[in-house]
C-alpha cells in the first residue's frame, strides 16, 4: 500500500532509495546492528546523513531541519526502515533535540543543536528510575540549587547506550512539596560530570543495550535547565509524544516478513503440515500489518490537511509493538531445533552457531523483542490513555 | 482425579526438595551456568547418592520402581530450580530407551553407571531439516563386517558436551522421510571421526551439532531391533513429554508466585500493580493456566504410568495445551515485572527461557496439536 504521491513526492521517493543504496555503509550490515556495531560503526551512517542535510526529517529549517512537508518526511521514514537502514540515535535526533529548540534559550540551541546534527554529541535517557516506571511524575532523583549549580542525587534505570553517552537528558525533582507533576525539572547533565556512574544491565538475549545510572552529587551549571523550573513534567510529556509516533514500525515489519517467508520456504517442505499453518499464520500478520498501515496512512494524511492525530501515537505503539512480537516469535518457531541456540555476547566469530545464517539472530530477537510492550510506557499505560483521551472512560 | 501420593513419593519430592533449597538457589545455578563445563557433576553425585538417578528405573533393572511418577516429582522440582544437570538426557531419554529396547546385556552393561552417577548420555535424533520428525534421518549406519559404519550430521544435541555415550539414530534402510529403516546405536562420544561442535542454548544448557564422519560402531551397539527405531523413539518422546510438562508446571509454578509477590509489593500511581482490575484479570487468566497444565500434566503421567492404549496422542494433546498455556504465563510474567523481567539479573526471564526451550524441545505446541488431531481421526 502506498500513498498517493504527486510527480514531485515521487521524484523525492526515488532519489531517498536511490541514495540509501549507494551510500549506505557495507560495515554497518552485520547479522544484528543494534547489538553488533561498535559506536564508530552506528555513528557512521549519522554522518552520511548530517552531510547531506537529512539527519533530523522532524526539525524545522532554521535549526537544520530538511523543510519537508509530512509527507516527505514519511516516504523518508518509509524508505529507511524498509531498507533496513539503522535509524539515527533517537535520543539525540528524534527526543532532546526538539526539546531544545521547543523549550530551551539561545545559548542552549547554538551550544547542543549542531552537535546533535553532526554526531559529536550522543545522548541518553534520564527518565525511568527503579521506582518510577509506569508512573513516572514519580521520579525521586533530587536537584537541590546552590549557587549557580544544581546538586544532583539518584538513581536513573533502563538508560538506553548510556555506555557511549556524552550527555543525558533528566527529569528531576527540584520542588519536593508540589505535586508530582508540578515540582520537576528537565535537566542536560555532562556525563563526564564527577559523580556519574553508569553500571551495565544484561537483559535476557545477552545483550548490553539498557543502564543503571547513579547520579552522586552531581554538580550541574544552572545553565542546563530546560525552560522553567518546575515546568520539566510538560517538556516530558511533549517529548514522549515524539517517541511514540514512530512505534507503527511498519517498514520494520514489513521487512522482517519478508524475510520470515524466505526462511518458512526454505526450511518447512511444502507437504509438511506446518507448512499451511506457517503460510497462515503469515498472512494472518502481513493482514495486521496492513491494517495498521492503512491508519497510519490515513493519520498521516489527516496530519497533512492539518488535523490535530490526537493520541494516535497510542494506537500505532501497542499495534506496532504486538505484531513485531508476533514476527519474531514466529521466525524463531520456523527455525524448529536451531531456535535452542543463541549468540554469546560479545559477538564473535570464535563462537560456533549451528543452522543457516538467518537463523543465527532469531532467537535474541525473540527475546529482545519481549522489551517492546514494556519500554516507552507500557502497552497497559497505552491502553489507559486511549480510554481517557479517546474514549472518555 | 488427583493423584493421592504414596509415602515413598512424598519423601522423593521432600528430599529432592530439601537437596535443590539447600543447594541449588539462584544464584547457585548461575555460578554453574557460567562455569567452565556449564554443570555441576557435585551435585550430579549428590542426586545418585540420593537414589534419584535410580528413582525412575524399574527393580528388575536395579532401580527404584518409581516409573514415571517418580520422573514427574523431580521433574517438576527441576523446574522450580531451573536445573541445568542432564537429568532429562541421561535418565528420561537414554536411559527409558535403554530400559525400554536394550538387550539384557546392554541394560546390564549402561543402566548401572547411569544410576551411579557414573556416566551421562544424550540423545542425538535432530537433524538440520528434521523439524520434529522422528522418521526424518539421512544419517546413514552401513554394515562391514561386525560393524556398522555412521556418517551424517546431527543437530543441535543437547547436552552432547557433557556426554559420556550417545544415542543415534541413523539409517540402515528405506528414503529419507521412511518410517521404517531407522535403528538406533549407541556410541561413544569420544570415537575417531565423530566431532563436536558445540553452543550455548537459550537456556543456559550446552548443546552440540555431531558430525559423525564414518564412524565405526560394534553391531552389539544397536539398541532395538533393526529398522524399528522410529517405534521406540515415538515412546521415548511420549516418556520425554511426561518429563517436560512436569518441568514446564514447576516453572509456572514459581512465575506464577513471583508474579504474585511482585504486583503486592510493587506500587506505581500511589497504588500497588495488584490493585488494578486488568492486571488482576492477567494473573487470573496466569493461576487458570498453571491448574489446567497441573491437572493435565499428572493425567497424562497416570496414563504412562500405566501403559494406556491412548498416551500417546495424550502426551501430545499435553504438549500442546501445557505448551500454549506456559508460553501465556511467561509473557504475562515478564510483562507485569516491567523492566526487571527482561534482566538477566532476575530469575522471571530464565524460566522465560527455559520455557521457550521446552517449546521447541520434541515438538512445539502447533506441531503436536496437529498430531493429537490426526491420531484422533487414525483411531
Amino acid at each position: 500500500m502506498e500513498l498517493v504521491l504527486s510527480p514531485e513526492e515521487t521524484a523525492f521517493r526515488d532519489e531517498v532509495r536511490a541514495f540509501i543504496a549507494e551510500n549506505y555503509p557495507a560495515e554497518m550490515c552485520v547479522p544484528n546492528p543494534e547489538t553488533d556495531l561498535t559506536k564508530e560503526q552506528m555513528l557512521l551512517w549519522h554522518r552520511i546523513l548530517h552531510k547531506k542535510g537529512w539527519i533530523a526529517p522532524l526539525w524545522p529549517k532554521e535549526y537544520g531541519g530538511p523543510g519537508w512537508s509530512i509527507t516527505k518526511r514519511f516516504i523518508f521514514e518509509q524508505e529507511t526502515t524498509r531498507a533496513g537502514t539503522l535509524p539515527p540515535l533517537a535520543f539525540s535526533v528524534t527526543m532532546v533535540g526538539p526539546v531544545i529548540y521547543t523549550f530551551g534559550n539561545e545559548a542552549q540551541k547554538k551550544r547542543f543543536l549542531p552537535r546533535i546534527l553532526s554526531g559529536e554529541d550522543w545522548w541518553c535517557q534520564g527518565y525511568s528510575e527503579p521506582g518510577s516506571g509506569s508512573d513516572l511524575a514519580s521520579v525521586r532523583t533530587k536537584a537541590v540549587r546552590e549557587g549557580d549549580h544544581y546538586i544532583v542525587n539518584g538513581h536513573k534505570t533502563w538508560t538506553t547506550l548510556a555506555q557511549h553517552a556524552d550527555w543525558i537528558f533528566c527529569l528531576v525533582r527540584t520542588d519536593t512539596s508540589a505535586k508530582p507533576q508540578s515540582g520537576i525539572s528537565f535537566l542536560l547533565i555532562d556525563m563526564k560530570s564527577p559523580g556519574v556512574t553508569v553500571r551495565p544491565i544484561i537483559t535476557i538475549d545477552g545483550s548490553h543495550e539498557v543502564n543503571d545510572v547513579f547520579l552522586e552529587n552531581v554538580r550541574v551549571p544552572v545553565a542546563n535547565l530546560i525552560g522553567e523550573e518546575n515546568k520539566g513534567w510538560t517538556y516530558a510529556k511533549f517529548l514522549l509524544g515524539n517517541e511514540r509516533t514512530s512505534m507503527a514500525g511498519i517498514g520494520r515489519s514489513t521487512r522482517y516478513l519478508e524475510r520470515l517467508k524466505k526462511i518458512v520456504k526454505a526450511e518447512i517442505p511444502e507437504d509438511d503440515p506446518a507448512h499451511l499453518e506457517f503460510v497462515r499464520d503469515i498472512a494472518r500478520i502481513e493482514l495486521d500489518v496492513l491494517a495498521l498501515e492503512a491508519t497510519e496512512l490515513r493519520i498521516v494524511a489527516q496530519m497533512a490537511r492539518g488535523i490535530d492525530p490526537g493520541p494516535a501515537a497510542s494506537l500505532f505503539k501497542i499495534r506496532g509493538t504486538e505484531i513485531f512480537q508476533d514476527i519474531t516469535e514466529l521466525t524463531h518457531r520456523a527455525i524448529g531445533n536451531y531456535g535452542l541456540a543463541i549468540r554469546e555476547h560479545p559477538v564473535s566469530a570464535n563462537h560456533f552457531m549451528p543452522g543457516p545464517d538467518y537463523g543465527h539472530t532469531a532467537s535474541e530477537k525473540y527475546l529482545n523483542s519481549r522489551k517492546l510492550s514494556i519500554y516507552g510506557g507500557s502497552n497497559e499505560i497505552q491502553r489507559n490513555i486511549i480510554a481517557k483521551a479517546v474514549l472518555g472512560l | 482425579m488427583d493423584i493421592q501420593f504414596t509415602e515413598e513419593q512424598e519423601l522423593l519430592r521432600s528430599s529432592v526438595q530439601r537437596l535443590l533449597r539447600d543447594q541449588y538457589d539462584f544464584d547457585a545455578r548461575r555460578k554453574i551456568v557460567a562455569s567452565e563445563e556449564g554443570w555441576s557433576r557435585k551435585h550430579w553425585s549428590s542426586f545418585a547418592e540420593l537414589g534419584l538417578l535410580a528413582a525412575p528405573f524399574s527393580e528388575e533393572v536395579g532401580g527404584l520402581g518409581g516409573g514415571p511418577l517418580a520422573t514427574m516429582i523431580m521433574m517438576q522440582e527441576f523446574g522450580r530450580h531451573l536445573l541445568v544437570e542432564p537429568f532429562f538426557e541421561t535418565v528420561v531419554l537414554a536411559g527409558g530407551l535403554i530400559e525400554d529396547i536394550g538387550s539384557a546385556t546392554q541394560q546390564a552393561t549402561y543402566l548401572p553407571d547411569i544410576m551411579s552417577g557414573e556416566k551421562v548420555w544424550a540423545l542425538a535424533w535432530s537433524e538440520g531439516r528434521s523439524r520434529y520428525d522422528l522418521g526424518h534421518v539421512s544419517t546413514t549406519a552401513r554394515r562391514e563386517g561386525g560393524s556398522y559404519v555412521l556418517s551424517g550430521t546431527k543437530a543441535a544435541v543437547v547436552a552432547a558436551p557433557w556426554a559420556d555415550s550417545l544415542i543415534v539414530s541413523a539409517r540402515t534402510s528405506g528414503e529419507r522421510r521412511d518410517r521404517n529403516g531407522v535403528s538406533l546405536f549407541v556410541v561413544d562420544r569420544h570415537s575417531p571421526n565423530l566431532h563436536l561442535q558445540g553452543f550455548r542454548t537459550i537456556d543456559g544448557r550446552r548443546a552440540a551439532e555431531v558430525a559423525l564422519m564414518n564412524v565405526s560402531v560394534p553391531a552389539s551397539q544397536m539398541l532395538g531391533r533393526e529398522g524399528e527405531g522410529v517405534a521406540a523413539l515415538e515412546a521415548c518422546r511420549d516418556r520425554a513429554i511426561g518429563a517436560l510438562c512436569a518441568e514446564t508446571v514447576g516453572a509456572i509454578g514459581e512465575l506464577n508466585a513471583a508474579t504474585l509477590e511482585y504486583s503486592k509489593t510493587r506500587k506505581q500511581f500511589g497504588a500497588t500493580l495488584g490493585s488494578f482490575q486488568v492486571l488482576q484479570h492477567r494473573m487470573v487468566d496466569m493461576f487458570i493456566a498453571h491448574q489446567e497444565a497441573l491437572s493435565l500434566m499428572q493425567h497424562l503421567n497416570l496414563s504412562l504410568a500405566s501403559n494406556e492404549a491412548g498416551r500417546s496422542r495424550l502426551a501430545s494433546g499435553a504438549k500442546s495445551k501445557i505448551g500454549y498455556a506456559a508460553k501465556f504465563v511467561a509473557d504475562q510474567a515478564v510483562q507485569l515485572h516491567g523492566g526487571m523481567g527482561m534482566t538477566d539479573e532476575l530469575n522471571v526471564g530464565h524460566y522465560f527461557k527455559r520455557i521457550s526451550s521446552i517449546n521447541i524441545q520434541f515438538g512445539d505446541p502447533a506441531f503436536h496439536v496437529l498430531r493429537y488431531a490426526q491420531l484422533d481421526a487414525a483411531a
